[in-house]
């Protein structure tokens, strides 16, 4: 049982900045809604492995997954909605093209 | 690493982490929406994995029911709702492509960097106590130290109103329309 | 506070009321209110002022044989008027009432004038556009000459001054939809505030060396100002001289004399009775009333100043009146012929000394200044009479108008006698004193204006004979008609005064001194004077009262002299020369192109960089999420690889 930290640490890196780069590049909204998703798994995993390496006593890591994840949930029930709504509007979810707002 | 002393959870250890590396990838480059979901649902399994291997069994239990019962399949929902079955994204600009690739390799390689050359206390040293769902229980619902009855309440009220304002913008424009 | 400064400070407010009421509610009444609220004002500050003058002149004024002046409107001795403003210790800054000869002869003289041309410009101009307007600039101009007089302070009098001038400003330039009238009032405006400016330095320099602006300091001839003047000098000549000499600037300025008479031929764009009123009665005058009011300063401290006035005058009454013989246009003419007589009352101050019969040029001064002021009115309302009939400035459209207009030709023959010094009209004793003064000063200005007073009765005649004698014009189908009644009463009104007023004893009423002295009629000059102006009407009666080929012919005889006359002896080109070619092409257009490339150049080429670096920096701006968090996590990138760098 002896995989080393910096082994999680590796896997949530390449999950984080995958996300940013599904982030930057999609275009379609959902696609980037996905990449927030990683985004925040990878930090998920972070806080896991940081409590349970260094800190294995304790809970606080755990916890904030916990609430992360429920923050998440909201985020993206809320995103959902406006995404539906955009849809609805403008009859596309590209990000590009949803400039009305800006002006 | 010797072959021989390779142990079970080694070894899933390494079959979660290539699929995460695989799946995560495959999500933001696949140009088929719902496959990247699908992508993303492996991923997601195996992070609760990792949370399993890491013995917070609980926690995996949250992973499974929250994301993937509830987000992913509000994103399935969404994606069937907004596009066409079978229908391919746009790909990205190159220079736009290779700018973000450039930079998010920077990224990971820097942090692998820092990774190798920092030092952490107790880093090899691993100690997978259970932790008790009772004292789960207890820290989520008291308000002594290093417990969060406060946070608690406003996820709480954060996901009520998320709900209601998920209802208000969903159904804002049908009103006007009838 | 006394009645008599109750009443001076009506016939202040009145106008200055009427000034208010005409220009603010103008619009709201209709002509005929406008022209009967101006008129009556003018007619109470004209029966106030004659009160003031006989009250002053019969009872208050005369104190121990001499006539003092009265200062108000406060009784107390020290402080009789009013402080305004505080600038040092010593130099305060009053307004008050200042009753003296001069100033109450200046008052009846102001006010009838005013209200002459009041009563005519009912009939002048009557239906004009901006009729209301017209009267509330009046009063406003009598309200200021008539504080300039009265001021009893330099500085006080220079406020009122300023005031003149704009008024007048605004009365040449009233057709403003003319562009000959914008550029006249332009150019009135403009040369005389460059006077000011001497006549400002002027009053900072005699200020800053006497402490005082007060007229009862600076003229009081036991004073310490005038009996133990600072010594000090610039340039080698003394501050006094300096002082004096830029004071005089102004009254050059305001008085048209050379060479700052430029403006005073093309104010006549503006309505004839202005003309009457600023240009040839009361605004022009104001020059002669700065040196008469200041004349023991003059006389006392700086005489050469004063001889060097008498010989500018003499000059300027000499170049005026050879302009105004070749002139064509009516009121240039009498422009010429005003500025032609200012410079003989200036002779007058110049040629002046100070108390008892020395002081005859003085009271010639004043005298003439006094006539002048009718029969150039009066001279100048005919003018407009006979344009009002015509149409026209021009000579040569008019001809033989004596059978149309009767009365207009009988009050302008009689003023023309009046100017030309024919006894028994004013102009001949009036004259005939600032010869006699000029004679026992100097005789080169004595023959210099002995000859002037020739030319004047020339150039006069050949004008009268040139409307109202001469070959009929064909004046189409409108026949000129006498003027109607509120135009003609007031010539024959100021007739009257032109022939009576010359009979008025001024050596016992207006003297530099404030002492009546004995006075006695210089045959052995008068009677050469009358010759010289019957030699000059005989010329003119030959030469004009019937066409003849003569006058073409002697103008032929001396093209170039005749020409040069004609047009002004080029004083309006020297200066378009002075100004365009030296001052702006050598002066200002440097300065303008140091100030355009290098000091504007330095603002825009900041603006220019900040605007351009705003340009290319707005397109970070796009509103594009994924570009911000892209250069988001390469800055956080950046910035932890620094911190690492260089930090840990």
């Amino acid at each position: 049982m002896d995989i080393p930290m910096s082994f999680y640490l590796l896997v949530s890196f390449v999950m984080f900045f995958a996300g940013v780069f599904g982030f930057i590049t999609r275009k379609n909204m959902i696609a980037m809604l996905m990449s927030l998703e990683l985004i925040l798994n990878s930090v998920n995993i972070n806080f896991v492995v940081f409590n349970r390496f260094l800190f294995p006593e304790q809970m606080e890591g755990m916890f904030f997954t916990l609430f992360i994840i429920g923050v998440a949930a909201a985020e993206t029930a809320v995103a959902i909605a406006i995404i539906i709504n955009v849809f609805r509007s403008v009859n596309n979810i590209s990000a590009d093209d949803i400039q009305k707002m800006k002006y | 690493m010797d072959i021989a002393s390779i142990t079970a959870s080694q070894v899933i250890f390494f079959i979660l982490a290539a699929v995460i590396l695989a799946g995560s990838v495959m999500t933001v480059v696949s140009r088929k929406l719902l496959h990247a979901a699908v992508y993303l649902l492996f991923v997601l399994l195996a992070t609760a994995g990792i949370y399993f291997l890491l013995n917070y069994h609980f926690l995996a239990a949250v992973q499974i029911s929250v994301y993937i019962g509830g987000i992913l399949v509000l994103l399935v929902f969404s994606i069937y709702l907004t596009s066409q079955v079978g229908e391919k994204m746009d790909e990205p600009g190159i220079v736009k492509k290779t700018v973000t690739m450039l930079i998010s390799m920077g990224g990971a390689v820097f942090c692998f960097w820092v990774l190798c050359t920092g030092q952490f206390p107790y880093a090899d040293q691993i100690h997978l106590n259970e932790i008790d769902m009772h004292a789960i229980g207890q820290s989520l619902l008291g308000t002594e130290r290093y417990q969060y009855l406060l946070p608690f309440e406003a996820i709480s009220v954060l996901l009520l109103a998320c709900i209601i304002g998920g209802i208000l913008i969903a159904t804002g424009n049908t009103k006007k329309e009838d | 506070m006394d009645t008599k400064f109750i009443i001076a400070l009506l016939i202040l407010a009145i106008p200055a009321f009427n000034f208010l009421l005409l220009g603010l509610g103008g619009v709201k009444m209709s002509h005929r209110t406008a022209g009967l609220i101006g008129t009556i004002g003018l007619t109470v500050v004209a029966v106030l002022s004659y009160y003031t003058a006989i009250t002053y002149f019969f009872d208050y004024g005369c104190m121990e044989g001499a006539y003092q002046p009265v200062i108000g409107p406060f009784p107390d001795e020290a402080n009789p008027a009013f402080h305004w403003l505080q600038f040092t210790d010593h130099l305060t800054l009053d307004l008050g009432i200042w009753l003296d000869p001069i100033s109450v002869m200046m008052l009846v003289v102001i006010s009838t004038v005013s209200l002459m041309v009041h009563v005519y410009s009912n009939g002048y101009m009557h239906g004009e556009r901006g009729f209301q307007r017209y009267f509330a600039f009046l009063s406003l101009f009598t309200f200021s000459m008539l504080g300039l007089v009265v001021a009893t302070n330099i500085f006080q009098m220079y406020i009122f001054w300023e005031l003149v001038g704009v008024s007048s400003y605004l009365l040449i330039g009233f057709y403003y939809t003319k562009p000959e009238a914008v550029l006249a009032a332009k150019k009135a405006f403009i040369v005389t505030r460059f006077a000011d400016l001497g006549f400002l330095i002027g009053i900072l320099i005699l200020s800053y060396y006497t402490n005082t602006f007060d007229f009862a300091v600076l003229t009081d001839v036991n004073g310490p100002v005038l009996t133990s003047p600072s010594g000090a000098t610039f340039l080698g000549i003394s501050v006094f001289s300096w002082a004096t000499a830029l004071l005089f600037m102004g009254g050059a300025g305001k008085s048209a004399m050379m060479p700052l008479h430029i403006w005073l031929p093309d104010a006549m764009e503006g309505p004839t009775p202005v003309s009457a009123l600023i240009h040839a009665a009361t605004m022009v005058v104001a020059g002669v009333f700065l040196v008469a009011r200041l004349f023991p300063l003059y006389f006392i401290l700086t005489p050469e100043v004063l001889t060097g006035i008498a010989y500018l005058a003499a000059a300027t009454s000499l170049y005026a009146a050879v302009v105004a013989c070749v002139q064509t246009d009516i009121k240039r003419v009498l422009a010429f012929s005003t500025i032609s007589q200012i410079a003989y009352m200036l002779v007058a101050l110049g040629v002046s000394g100070l108390g008892g019969h020395e002081g005859l040029g003085y009271m010639a001064s004043m005298f003439h200044l006094f006539t002048h002021a009718f029969f150039k009115a009066l001279l100048f309302l005919c003018a407009g009479a006979v344009i009002h009939a015509i149409g026209s400035n021009e000579m040569d459209r008019m001809g033989n108008l004596r059978k149309y207009m009767p009365i207009t030709h009988i009050t302008f023959l009689i003023a023309c006698l009046a100017i030309a010094g024919i006894p028994p009209f004013s102009g001949f004793f009036s004259k005939d004193e600032i010869l006699v003064a000029a004679f026992e000063k100097d005789k080169l200005i004595f023959f210099c204006q002995y000859f002037v007073a020739g030319l004047t009765a020339f150039y006069m005649f050949r004008l009268y004979y040139g409307i109202f004698w001469g070959t009929e014009r064909d004046y189409g189908k409108h026949l000129p008609h006498e003027a109607p009644l509120n135009m003609s009463a007031p010539l024959i009104f100021l007739t009257v005064l032109t022939c009576c007023t010359g009979l008025l004893p001024f050596n016992e009423l207006i003297t530099s001194d404030g002492r009546p002295f004995d006075l006695h009629t210089e045959w052995g000059i008068a009677l050469p004077s009358i010759a010289v102006g019957v030699l000059g009407i005989v010329v003119a009666t030959v030469l004009y009262r019937r066409p003849n080929p003569l006058p073409q012919r002697m103008a032929d005889s001396v093209r170039t002299l005749h020409r040069a006359a004609y047009r002004r002896f080029y004083f309006d080109e020297i200066y378009m020369f002075i100004t365009k070619n030296v001052i702006f092409r050598r002066i200002c257009s440097p300065v303008a192109w140091f100030d355009r490339h290098i000091i504007d150049g330095f603002m825009d080429f900041q603006a220019w960089w900040s605007n351009a670096l705003s340009f290319r920096i707005r397109a970070l701006q796009s509103g594009s999420l994924q570009f911000y968090v892209g250069v988001f996590i390469f800055s956080i990138l950046v910035i932890a690889g620094l911190l690492i760098a260089f930090v840990f």
